[in-house]
């Protein structure tokens, strides 16, 4: 948990921030109505559990895991064990080291490469993301400016416009100014988060009271130290919801990077997985299934980690946004 | 997308900005935090799109080079039956994918909110996981699945004894696909909902038990009204990611080359008329309609689903 805390949470811990999420939701919802809590009934009895409702949730886990229970299953199993065995079970050699050692130093380690780019786009694309979605919304949400409703009509507009949409416009821009095909291609695009900002403003509105400010500028508190030492503890679980949004979004991202990026010690993973999925078909063809399914798996177990680790900050900071926005 | 944030929002949130603000030092005071963002924003969103304007009114020709053709490539486009078979192709996908993604996620929203199960947080996060993970990795994963090579579907159809099961074939490839997408954002809106239930409070269910009404009858008269709203915000983003369909398509392509061609969805379409064809003007054309359109009918999803709920 630690390592992939937000820094500005550390000091004020778990207990604090989940203190001023209660305190939120109370505010928000005013005297007199009851905050529910998860596996908690309205009226303090228990209703009687039910095995159809909970025979209905099993039926959806099974379809959701029966996916990632197959990639586990075939991430141990060789090339040809693969082809010969049955896709839901294991069978033939326990294979998953070796796998794993082979993808890691097919052609010369690129898999490494592709986990470090990807890394790289991540830490300073969605990281970037998150910055200025914070520093913005909580200067929407606690300071009156001119041109404040030029912005709030601009960061609407902008959500409407999907990401894909702007794929192809920014590669013709991008090609102009030659800065296809560097690394710098997939991180300017993944600066902005329109939504995130929108959440994190709505958030600071109630999460930070004005009175508060008003007493640390009372002491002769700057605005950026206000911000740091106040403000961002405050609004850590909408900061850690927006950060994990825009780390699936940058970890996940393949059409931008497909049509910026011809040189392959650029790609991030989504890209390179693919470029090894499609080296089985056509002429020449050198089938490496084995390394496409264990190169998945590893794909996939830092991000599923980051948000088993994080669930308590992102279920909070999701709950306020998601209900407002 | 105003309208929605008015209605909903209280006083003091951003759509209804409050009257008594705290007095900051200077009037520009808040610039020096939005300023960095809104910098970026024209930077990476406005600039980009005002250029695929500016391209899709010149055309590249074999006589005079670059001209300015005002308007030429729109209409070529609205002629060009590549272009709207696979429009038309989205559509399908949309008016069918989405409400079963959407009622799926809602029938496990409810259930989720009804605590009458053993392990409600596990049932959360378990369904919610596929989110997590890439759509590359999923459209992977599913098409290794659907491959009769080491798939399932070559198991099952050799166990019967005939050809069942057959994902990639014409009639069966958009169904394919739609799995795909619904398993991977079908928990992501079940959260959705699930967050917006527990916001209910819990008087609402006092009276209603005082009245009398069973469980059914709380779901239809408390709990679905309750969900108007994220329906709406579920419905518009579903919307544009139907019409902005590429990754899985594209992926599935290479287990199913002869069935997914390069303009089987208008974003295909828009990607290999600059890859593969070198057509950057006509490309931009693509992108800047189908923004139009995805705009347009999110627009109108949302003053509709707003004024169900005045009624």
């Amino acid at each position: 948990m630690s390592t992939l805390q937000h820094p500005a949470t550390g000091p004020a811990g778990p207990a604090t921030v989940t203190e001023a999420t209660t305190t939120l939701r109370n505010g928000r919802r005013g005297a007199g109505r009851a905050s529910r809590k998860a596996d908690q009934p309205v009226d303090g009895r228990k209703p009687k559990r039910s095995g159809l409702l909970t025979a209905v949730m099993i039926v959806f886990v099974v379809y959701s895991f029966a996916p990632l229970f197959y990639l586990l299953v075939n991430s141990t199993k060789t090339q040809s064990s693969l082809l010969s065995t049955f896709g839901l079970w294991f069978g033939g050699d326990f294979n998953l080291w070796q796998n794993i050692v082979d993808t890691v130093t097919y052609n010369d380690g690129i898999f490494l490469q592709w986990f470090g780019n990807t890394l790289l786009y991540v830490v300073v694309g969605a990281g970037g993301a998150t910055l200025l979605a914070t520093v913005a919304g909580y200067g929407m949400a606690k300071f009156a400016f001119p041109g404040r409703r030029a912005v709030f009509a601009i960061v609407l507009g902008a959500i409407a416009v999907p990401g894909t949409a702007l794929a192809v416009p920014t590669f013709l821009l991008f090609s102009q100014v030659g800065l296809t095909n560097t690394p710098w291609a997939i991180i300017l695009p993944s600066l902005i988060s329109p939504f995130g900002m929108y959440l994190v403003w709505t958030y600071a509105v109630d999460a930070i009271p004005s009175e508060l400010l008003e007493a640390a500028r009372m002491d002769g508190a700057g605005e950026f130290r206000i911000f740091f030492t106040i403000a961002l503890r405050l609004l850590a679980p909408g900061v850690v919801t927006v950060l994990l949004f825009a780390v699936v979004a940058t970890w996940n991202n393949y059409f931008l990077p497909l049509i910026m990026l011809s040189d392959p010690k650029w790609y991030p993973l989504t890209v390179g997985l693919n470029q090894w999925n499609a080296q089985a078909t056509g002429s020449g063809a050198q089938p490496i299934y084995n390394l496409v399914v264990t190169g998945s798996l590893l794909t996939i177990i830092p991000i599923v980690v980051a948000f088993l680790f994080l669930q308590r900050f992102w279920q909070s900071g999701l709950a306020a946004g998601s209900v407002k926005a | 997308m105003s309208t929605l944030a008015a209605r909903t929002a209280p006083a003091g949130s951003p759509a209804a900005p409050p009257r008594r603000r705290p007095k900051p030092r200077g009037r520009f005071t808040g610039w020096l935090f939005v300023g960095p963002f809104v910098v970026v924003l024209v930077l990476m969103l406005i600039v980009p799109i005002g250029y695929a304007l500016w391209l899709s009114l010149f055309r590249d020709q074999l006589v005079g080079g670059n001209q300015f053709v005002w308007f030429a490539n729109y209409l070529q486009l609205f002629q060009d039956s590549q272009f709207w078979s696979g429009f038309g192709r989205v559509v399908v996908f949309l008016v069918i994918q989405v409400p079963i993604m959407l009622g799926l996620a809602l029938v496990a929203a409810l259930t989720l909110d009804s605590a009458r199960l053993w392990g409600t947080s596990f049932f959360r996060i378990a369904v919610f996981l596929p989110y997590a993970v890439p759509g590359v990795v999923a459209a992977l994963i599913w098409g290794f699945i659907y491959g009769n090579q080491f798939g399932l579907t070559g198991a099952a159809n050799d166990a019967l004894g005939i050809d069942l099961l057959q994902p990639f074939s014409p009639t069966w490839v958009l169904t394919s696909i739609g799995n795909v997408v619904t398993w991977e954002f079908l928990g992501y809106n079940m959260l959705i909902f699930y967050a917006a239930l527990r916001t209910v409070p819990g008087e609402l269910y006092e009276a209603a038990e005082l009245d009398g009404a069973g469980p059914l009858r709380t779901v239809f008269s408390i709990k679905l009204p309750a969900l108007r709203g994220p329906m709406v915000i579920a419905t518009i983003f579903s919307i544009i990611g139907s019409f902005q369909l590429f990754n899985e398509p594209n992926l599935l392509k290479t287990l199913a080359p002869n069935v997914i061609g390069s303009s089987f969805t208008p974003n295909m379409y828009a990607y290999s008329l600059s890859f593969s064809g070198q057509q950057f003007n006509y490309s931009a054309t693509v992108a800047i309609v189908m923004g139009v359109i995805t705009a347009v009918i999110a627009y109108v999803v949302q003053v509709r689903g707003t004024r169900q709920e005045n009624r």
